[in-house]
Order: structure tokens, then sequence, then C-alpha cells
């Protein structure tokens, strides 16, 4: 059986499952599941601005373990946290990070073999590898707290366009209709296929079903069309907003803002 | 291709925001123009589509397989608005949900992909596409080439953006804030792989998706091709219009050839043995070698084998060299269609 066509399930499946689990961690109870949605998408997205913001190490260590002990009371588990978020950063980001600490010039720390390692090479990759992976661990507590249409409506609260919000709100509604479909497709022509496929029959079967996938997407979205208008969808679009913002979630948004700033304070 | 926040500074991220924000607003307006209620469905579901796209396992020559954006794909069928809002979003939801690519960088992925990308796919499809027919071959390659130009610029603006990190952000020992390559280092690591592996997928998912709409679903390929020959009437799937004019521009030129001096070498008539000036004209252009007294036996013999009735492009009935040029040129233009129109309508007889 063509490779292709299993790595292609594998990624679905893994994508699948991913937001499956991020679904029951979301729904379950825990520190942060419990805090109002508009201040967690405030709170955590400004804290990977700081993240951005931050020239010291020390700075971006410290708003890491913070993330830690927030993915920590939220139930969160690090296996799982290190499987989709610590383990894949790490590796794409030490790829390119790795030879920053030969190429970069600066004080020699150590040479051998004809290379040497800069000081600045170092830091320079201390940076990448610490910031990216404390910036994905901030947005993954974000959407492993928070249903997706929580999230969604509380970036109305920060004048995302509505239009937006609904685009973005169905669009992973049918994500994982399409993924169905393209999975099924997979499937099917997996169970009929024997033998191996040429390369060229294996490129003309990909190419196939992304024209395919294309086709049904336009038929479906002239379904859904229909089905919205015989609803009473007439280009207007409202957003119901049952947030109840608590003395508690002003503590947290609070909390949030006092961590930004000190972060800020100490590396001026 | 995709970003991940802490590569580029929040500056580079907030340009880059701001510069696809324009982008985003017509896209929307037009798309509210064009499509009204349809418009959200629409983008939404194309967008889940091409989220589900970007994840395709590509089968590529040399047994690698690699991953495409479907920016090509997306421009073709959508064209370049409604593709700039669906690529948009569905890099939205894999930056914000699946932590595929930064949501500081959010801005610049757009910009780089959706923006740059399907702008880029859409002009050079339809450069190169032309007017074909839907079902031409010429669209295949148009798309291909779509596919790979579009993904190679979002890889180089990219490593622009990357590269000029390190010049712009330091901390005060030296050491660089984000992306750490230099522009020498930044762009050729970026587009080695992009001119290869990732251009190669999209080129195989943008030529080999057109060519198969072409056979399935062929009215999904005429929303950017305005004017496009319908299958059937024009055996090359090309527009033949242009070439008309410009046989006609060449006919209509063809007196300046009694601009040239001296005869073409090789042409020579036996009577331009005799001739003293003729001679010297052939002597020099053929490395002053010495000819002989008189023309070829041969020659003379086979130059009255057949008389032509326009000789030198000069008909007997005209007077002017420049008229009798451009008889010449309608004339033999003339016969050569007449001749190639027979043979089209016997092989399609044949064919019949």
């Amino acid at each position: 059986m063509s490779a292709f066509i299993e790595k292609t399930l594998r990624g679905f499946s893994s994508a699948s499952e991913y937001a499956a689990s991020a679904e029951l961690l979301a729904s379950g109870g825990g520190l942060l599941q419990d805090v109002d949605p508009r201040v967690k998408v405030a709170g955590l997205f400004g804290l990977v601005i700081v993240v951005a913001a931050a020239r010291e190490l020390r700075v971006i260590g410290a708003i890491f373990a913070v993330a830690l002990v927030l993915a920590f009371g939220s139930r969160i588990p690090v296996v799982k946290l290190a499987g989709w978020v610590w383990a894949p950063v790490l590796f794409f980001s030490g790829l390119i990070a790795l030879p920053a600490i030969f190429l970069t010039p600066g004080s020699s720390v150590f040479a051998a073999g004809g290379l040497t390692i800069t000081s600045q090479g170092l830091r320079s990759a201390a940076f990448l590898i610490s910031r990216t992976e404390t910036a994905s661990t901030l947005s993954a507590l974000l959407v492993l707290t928070t249903p997706w249409p929580r999230v969604l409506r509380a970036l109305r609260t920060f004048r995302v366009p509505v239009v937006a919000v609904v685009i973005l709100g169905m669009t992973y509604r049918y994500i994982f209709v399409i993924l169905r479909t393209a999975l099924e497709m997979f499937e099917s022509r997996k169970s009929r296929t024997v033998g191996v496929l040429n390369p060229g029959d294996r490129r003309r079967l990909a190419a196939a079903s992304v024209g395919v996938l294309l086709s049904k997407s336009l038929q479906l979205s002239g379904d859904v069309h229909l089905a919205m208008q015989s609803r009473g969808f007439r280009g207007e679009v409202y957003l119901f907003d049952d947030f109840h913002t608590r003395a508690a979630d002003w503590c947290w948004l609070a909390g949030f803002a006092a961590l930004g700033f000190t972060a800020l304070w100490w590396q001026r | 291709m995709h970003i991940p926040d802490g590569y580029l500074s929040p500056a580079t991220c907030a340009t880059l925001f701001a510069g696809s924000t324009p982008f985003w607003y017509v896209s929307l307006q037009k798309m509210k123009r064009a499509l009204n209620t349809r418009m959200i469905p629409l983008i939404s579901v194309f967008a889940a589509c091409s989220f589900i796209v970007m994840m395709f396992n590509l089968p590529l020559p040399g047994g690698t397989t690699g991953h495409a954006v479907g920016v090509g794909i997306a421009a073709i069928v959508l064209g370049p608005w409604a593709s700039i809002l669906a690529l948009s979003t569905a890099l939205v939801v894999q930056a914000v949900f699946f932590g595929d690519g930064g949501i500081t960088a959010i801005g610049a992925n757009c910009f780089n992909m959706a923006i740059a990308g399907s702008l880029a796919a859409y002009g050079i499809y339809r450069l190169i596409a032309g007017r074909a027919a839907i079902q031409s071959p010429r669209r295949v390659v148009a798309a291909a080439m779509a596919g790979y130009i579009a993904i190679n610029l979002s890889a180089l603006l990219a490593a622009i953006e990357f590269g000029i990190q390190p010049m712009l952000y330091r901390d005060a020992g030296g050491a660089p804030l984000y992306a750490p390559y230099p522009l020498h280092i930044a762009i050729p690591a970026m587009m080695i792989g992009h001119l290869t592996i990732a251009g190669l997928a999209e080129m195989v998912l943008s030529a080999g998706a057109v060519a198969y709409l072409q056979r399935a679903e062929p009215q999904l390929l005429r929303a950017t091709a305005p004017g496009a020959i319908m299958a059937g009437s024009d055996q090359n799937g090309v527009t033949t219009r242009p070439l008309w004019a410009a046989l006609a521009v060449l006919m209509v030129l063809t007196p300046l050839g009694i601009l040239a001096a001296g005869s073409a070498w090789g042409e020579w008539a036996p009577r331009d043995f005799s001739d003293s000036a003729t001679r010297s004209q052939i002597a020099s252009a053929s490395s002053n070698t010495p000819l002989p007294a008189q023309a070829p036996a041969g020659l003379q013999k086979l130059a009255s084998f057949w008389t032509a009735p326009m000789p030198r492009y000069a008909p007997p009935l005209l007077k002017s060299a420049g008229w009798g040029y451009l008889l010449s040129a309608i004339t033999g233009t003339g016969i050569i269609i007449l001749l190639f129109l027979a043979i089209g309508r016997v092989t399609r007889w044949r064919m019949e």
C-alpha cells in the first residue's frame, strides 16, 4: 500500500484526536476552565505578546513557569502537553536553532574540529526555542481550557468583525465534516487497492482527491447556504453573548495584567 | 512556511498585520458584493477544505512526500479575493486551535501565503492560460507554474522577514533576539527547500487538481477563465486571433525586403555569374572565394526546369516592386492556408 495514503490518514486521525481531546479537556473542570473566556483570551494572548517582546531569557522562563502552573491547575496532562506542543516545537525550532550556535558571530565558548560555539549563538538559540515553546504553551492553554465556540464569541469583545467570527466558527465545524469525507475517500481507496501504486498514479490519486474535495466543498457550501436561507438567514448575523464576568474573573484579569507588566518592568 | 511565535519581532508582526488588513477589507467587500448571503457558507466551507488540503501528503518525484499550501488551486478555483479570505481563515484556525503557526505571526503568515500567494498564483495563471479552452493542456501548465511561483514567492517573503530580524533586533550582548540568520543565510536556506520539495508539491497539487477538474468538473474552472474558448472550437485550445493579426502585419511589412542590399547567399541565378557587380557581391559574401567564370552547368540546366509565375516576387502584371512583394506575400500565404485547410478537412473526414 502506498505510504502517502497511510501518512495522510495518520495526519487526519491525529487532527481529529487532538480536537476531541481538546473538547474533552475544555468541558472538564479546572483552574482556567472556570474563567470567563474573554478574560482568558485577553490574558493569555497578552502574555504571548509579552513573551514576543521579552529581551531577557529569565522573563520568558518565568512566564513559562507560570504557564506550567496554569496547565497543572487546569488538569492538562503534562504528557499530552509534551506530545502535542513541546516535542513538535522543540524538534522544529531545535533544527532551526542548532546551526545558529555555530554560525552566530561572537565570543567563543567552545571550539573543536573547526567549529566554534559562541555565547551569542547559544543565547540566540535559547531565545528562539524558549520563546516558541512558551508562546505555544500559552496558546494551547486557551484552546485546551475553552470550547472553540466560546473562544470565538469572546473575540467579539475585541472588536473582531462578526462576519469573521461566524466564518471562523463555521470553518471549524466544516473542517471535521470535510476531514471525515477525506478520511472515507482515502480509506475506500485503500480498501480497493491491491499491490503498490506507481509514483505517477500516486500523484494522480492525490491530485484527484483534492479536486473531488473541492467539488464536494462547493456542493456542500450550496447546501449549507440553502439550509441557512430556509431558516431565515438574510445576510445579517447575530451572536448570543451569555458571558458573565464574576469577581473572580476580574481577579484573574488583574493577575494576568500584573504578570505582564511585572515581566516588562523586570527586563528594563 | 507557517511562521511560529518567537521568530519575528512584535514590530514586524504588527507591520505585516497592518499590511494585510486592507487586503482582508477589500476581499470582504468584494465577496459581499458578489455573493451576498452565499459568502459566509462558501468562504467557511472552502476555508475548511483548504485546511484539509494542507494536511495532504503529496507523493513527489524522487520518492519523497511533501505538504502543499493549496494556494495555487484555491486562487484558480475561487479567484484571488475569495482565496485570500479562505486561506486566511484556514491559517487563523491552524494557528489558534492547532498551534500550526504563531498567534503573533498570523498577520505575517496570512500576508505571505494567503495574500501574496493568492494574488501571484491568480496573476500567473491568467497570464499563462490566456484565453485557452478550459480543457486545454495550457491551463495545466499555467496551474503548475502558478502554484510553484506563488509558494516560492511566499517562501521568499518569509525568508526576507526572517533575514531582517538579526539586523534590527539584538540583545545587549549582540545575540539575535528572534530569527537568528541574516538575509544571506535565511534566503538560500528557505528557498532551497521550496524551490525543490515544497514548490514541487504545490506544482503537483495545482496541476494535478486542474487536470482532474478539466475532466470531471470543468465548470469549477470557469470563474477564473473569462473568455475561455469552449472545447472543440479551437484545435489547439489557443486563441488564433493574435496570430492572424500578426500575419497581416508581416504581410504588409514584406516590401521592407526591397531595402536589403545585395542578393541572398546561395540564391543566385545563372545570369548573376555574368554580371560583374553581382559577382563581386557573391565573392565578398563568400569569404572572397574565387567564383567560376560562368554559372555551373548544373545550375544552368536546372534553372530553366521550372519558371515561376511570380519570379523574384515580382508579378509581371505589376510595375511597382513594393506592390509586387505584397501581392506575392498574400498569394503565398493564401496558398499555404488553403493547403492546410484542405489537409485538415481530409483528416477530419477520415476520422469521422
